[in-house]
């Protein structure tokens, strides 16, 4: 009854987490319109909610329709909250966490693309494996001079990492990636 | 002229043209408004020249456009209608920044208009020039920028829808000084809302059944009601009031709460949380099933999370879906208008339940074995006001009238809400959420102004209060006779209470040495003041100033060193409450553990 009486140890509303925070991708289809991705970011960085990868453009031009694509970090409550978080803000549509509809689908995950622009300066052997090895992940030539490719490169996120890091040693200059878009499978939208 | 001829007509004329500045009192007629609080600047002068020139809007001119948001708060949270304030661009609008701050985590309507530099001038750092809408957009529900004269009446009309459904809430129209001034189309409000906003109001009936299913088995329920059922109304207060007398279950409220079931009620078990009664929390403790209404688990009701109702099923009531597991799992959610809920609670408990207020005997019988520790207790005193003797006395002799209450934020905010007794819903103005010092004196303000013949009183602290003490000059100006009642113990009381318990009673800047003589200032404002210093005279020093017919500042001078008991230190359970007779120094000194210490 006296809080002398029973000391105790722990703090009040910092909780154990005891569940792994797990990466999720959301879809978010918002009016577009003035402020709205700074309404969305805002929430993340307000509430302290990381934001991995953010894509977005107008997808329904007749609607004007935005589709935001972020990817995150969280664990199921945390991510429970992001959702309704985002469903609050008035000019948004729906939220899909198109990880948990995945994991519904029985899919490992939803499918997702990401494409990058990767510069790459070099001469001599250097030049010849840089296009040689884009050639085996099938990246496009977009540009190129005697000193230097631009290679454009579609794939998972993986593939575009690993792409990265090969082209390192060879004369890598600067990169530019899309951040991913992502859907599920299916004929069902979201 | 036929039926569709003249519909034709109407919508013609409605929709007239006009100038930005036009439209703006247009829409606030068209949405019912009757008063607004505000302050003008450059970049609100055409919309002034339009209020110039109007009588059916009656503005409020504040002093400080904090004021102006407080008052429209209270202005709301008393009529349940929007309260409006109106304020120039840039230092305008930033002052407006804590009200709509404190009205978004209180859910109270608020819709601010704000002036802004010309569009073509916007980013280009002009004289009284700031991002209006990028710093309100965490502190509003919704905010626009007018970039289109033609938008501009929409864009207000679904200001005030925004604001006063779902869970309501501030909202802010950022309105350039060239549109003010440029012609467009005025359109009337229209039913269609916009398509991605579309609160839920009715609840699941699925859920509404298993809830009953829990209720009518509970042994040892209780019922933890909140602001929600304020922001749904009278009758969801009447409905509340309805199920506690057919379930026969206590009931605790909030801070937000107080009034939706009456304090004179039987089953009522005073308000809980951090400074709640022990009978309250020992029974949110100790529940089997609990029922939230409107309310939240906020942090100052749960005290330590892992050891919150450790044995209970919970079900929650909120308008809000992202408010359910955001603090607290819970067994049974549901989703919707507290009033519309409490209906379908009320009639599906009368046609599915046979009361049995008998199983419910041993639970009541361990109730009042904790309401006999009366944890309100204090030691009274013949020759120091005490600072909760001057609330009962305040209350006993106010009770019989029609009468406010507002606070400002620290200890004197706790006792009111400990021993003035509310007996009905929107008599009761408090900054809970944001607990924002300077609330209450404004917020009187607005309460007065919707309620011209009642007695409007802030309990009020001697540091709040000098917050936005210039509104007094509002109160002379606009007749408004508030009554300021404040318990003047020298200290910021809550700070130097946290400092006693945290930090050594090191008192770190938590005493005002140079105290105004208030009953000077109240007479330097045309006010009447009064000052009390006796117990013995404080019932006619009372009287006095309920008799005032012009704002009053009674300056209480009450004990300098009472602490606000009983408390649930940081840390700690419900059912490790600190109570008055135990609160020893020793006992304060070390009530909160080192863990306990790192948090607020």
């Amino acid at each position: 009854m006296n809080a002398q009486l029973q000391p105790t140890g722990s703090a009040y509303f910092i909780t154990k987490e005891t569940e792994a925070a797990r990466r999720h991708t959301l879809a978010i289809l918002v009016d577009n319109e003035p402020g709205v991705l700074a309404r969305v970011i805002g929430l993340f960085s307000g509430r302290g909610y990381n934001i991995d990868s953010l894509t977005v453009s107008e997808t329904e031009h007749e609607k004007h329709l935005s589709r935001i694509t972020i990817v995150t970090r969280g664990t199921g409550h945390v991510l429970e909250q992001i959702k309704h978080q985002l469903e609050r803000i008035v000019p948004v549509h729906r939220v899909v966490d198109l990880s948990v509809v995945a994991d519904e689908l029985g899919h490992d995950r939803p499918m997702e693309r990401e494409l990058a622009l990767v510069k790459v300066r070099g001469k001599g052997d250097d030049r010849v494996e840089a296009l040689r090895l884009a050639d085996a992940f099938r990246a496009q030539v977009i540009d190129a001079n005697t000193e230097h490719f631009i290679f454009e490169i579609t794939g998972r996120v993986s593939k575009i990492e690993q792409f990265i890091s090969i082209m390192t040693p060879l004369g890598l200059v600067e990169v530019c990636r899309t951040g991913v878009a992502a859907m599920n499978r299916g004929p069902e939208g979201m | 002229m036929n039926k569709a001829e003249s519909g034709a007509a109407t919508e013609a004329s409605s929709r007239r043209e006009m100038t930005g500045a036009e439209m703006v009192v247009q829409a606030l007629k068209d949405n019912g408004v009757e008063h607004i609080f505000g302050y003008p600047g450059g970049a609100v002068l055409p919309i002034y020249d339009e209020l110039f020139q109007q009588e059916d809007i009656q503005h409020i001119l504040v002093r400080h456009e904090q004021g102006a948001g407080h008052a429209a708060e209270g202005y709301a949270r008393s009529t349940g209608k929007a309260g409006v304030m109106l304020v120039t661009s840039g230092p305008g609008a930033t002052n407006a920044v804590t009200p709509l701050q404190d009205a978004l985590m209180d859910s109270i309507p608020l819709v601010c208009i704000s002036g802004q530099v010309p569009t073509t001038l916007i980013g280009s750092d002009a004289f009284q020039e700031c991002d209006t809408v990028g710093i309100t957009r965490p502190c509003t529900k919704h905010n626009w920028l007018v970039k289109d004269v033609n938008q501009l009446s929409a864009i207000l009309h679904e200001a005030f829808h925004v604001a006063t459904t779902g869970r309501p809430g501030p909202v802010v129209v950022d309105i350039p000084k060239d549109i003010q001034f440029s012609k467009g189309i005025y359109t009337p409000p229209q039913t269609a809302p916009r398509t991605s906003y579309h609160p839920q109001v009715q609840g699941d009936m699925e859920q509404v059944k298993a809830a009953i299913a829990l209720m009518a088995h509970a042994k040892k329920p209780v019922i933890y009601s909140g602001g929600g059922v304020i922001n749904a109304g009278p009758e969801a207060s009447h409905l509340l009031r309805e199920l506690v007398d057919l379930t026969g279950f206590p009931i605790t409220s909030t801070l937000m709460g107080l009034g939706a079931y009456p304090a004179s009620g039987k089953n009522w078990l005073g308000m809980l949380g951090m400074h709640g009664t022990y009978e309250a929390n020992m029974a949110m403790h100790d529940c089997d099933v609990m029922l939230c209404i409107g309310a939240r688990f906020d942090d100052r009701i749960t005290g330590r999370l892992d050891a919150f109702s450790p044995n209970s099923r919970k079900i929650h009531i909120d308008i809000d879906p992202s408010s359910i597991n955001k603090n607290v799992r819970v067994d049974v959610p549901i989703i919707g208008d507290a009033g519309r809920i409490l209906e379908d609670l009320v009639r599906l408990w009368r046609a599915s339940v046979k009361s049995d207020k008998e199983a419910l005997k041993p639970w009541w019988t361990q109730i009042d074995i904790w309401r006999a520790r009366d944890s309100l207790a204090y030691r009274p005193n013949d020759d120091i006001i005490m600072p909760q003797y001057a609330i009962q006395r305040l209350y006993e002799l106010t009770k019989d009238r029609e009468t406010y209450i507002t606070t400002e934020v620290g200890q004197h905010q706790m006792w009111a809400a400990q021993h003035f007794g509310f007996d009905a819903p929107h008599h009761w103005m408090t900054s809970g959420g944001l607990g924002t010092m300077g609330y209450g004196l404004p917020a009187a303000l607005g309460v007065q102004i919707a309620h011209p013949d009642a007695l409007v009183i802030d309990i009020a602290g001697d540091a709040s209060v000098q917050m936005t003490i210039q509104e007094m000059s509002a109160a002379v100006q606009h007749n408004a006779p508030i009554k300021i009642f404040i318990l003047n113990n020298q200290y910021m009381g809550m700070v130097r209470q946290w400092q006693q318990l945290l930090h050594g009673n090191r008192l770190s800047h938590s005493y005002t040495e140079a105290m105004p003589d208030f009953v000077k200032l109240a007479e330097a404002y045309g006010c009447h003041g009064i000052l009390c210093d006796k117990p013995s005279k404080l019932d006619d020093a009372i009287r006095e100033m309920i008799a005032v017919d012009k704002p009053v500042i009674f300056d209480c001078r009450v004990a300098a060193l009472a602490n606000c008991f009983p408390m649930i230190p940081s840390g700690k359970a419900h059912n490790e409450m600190l109570l008055p007779d135990e609160a020893t120094d020793e006992a304060v000194a070390t009530a909160i553990d080192e863990e306990g210490r790192q948090l607020v």
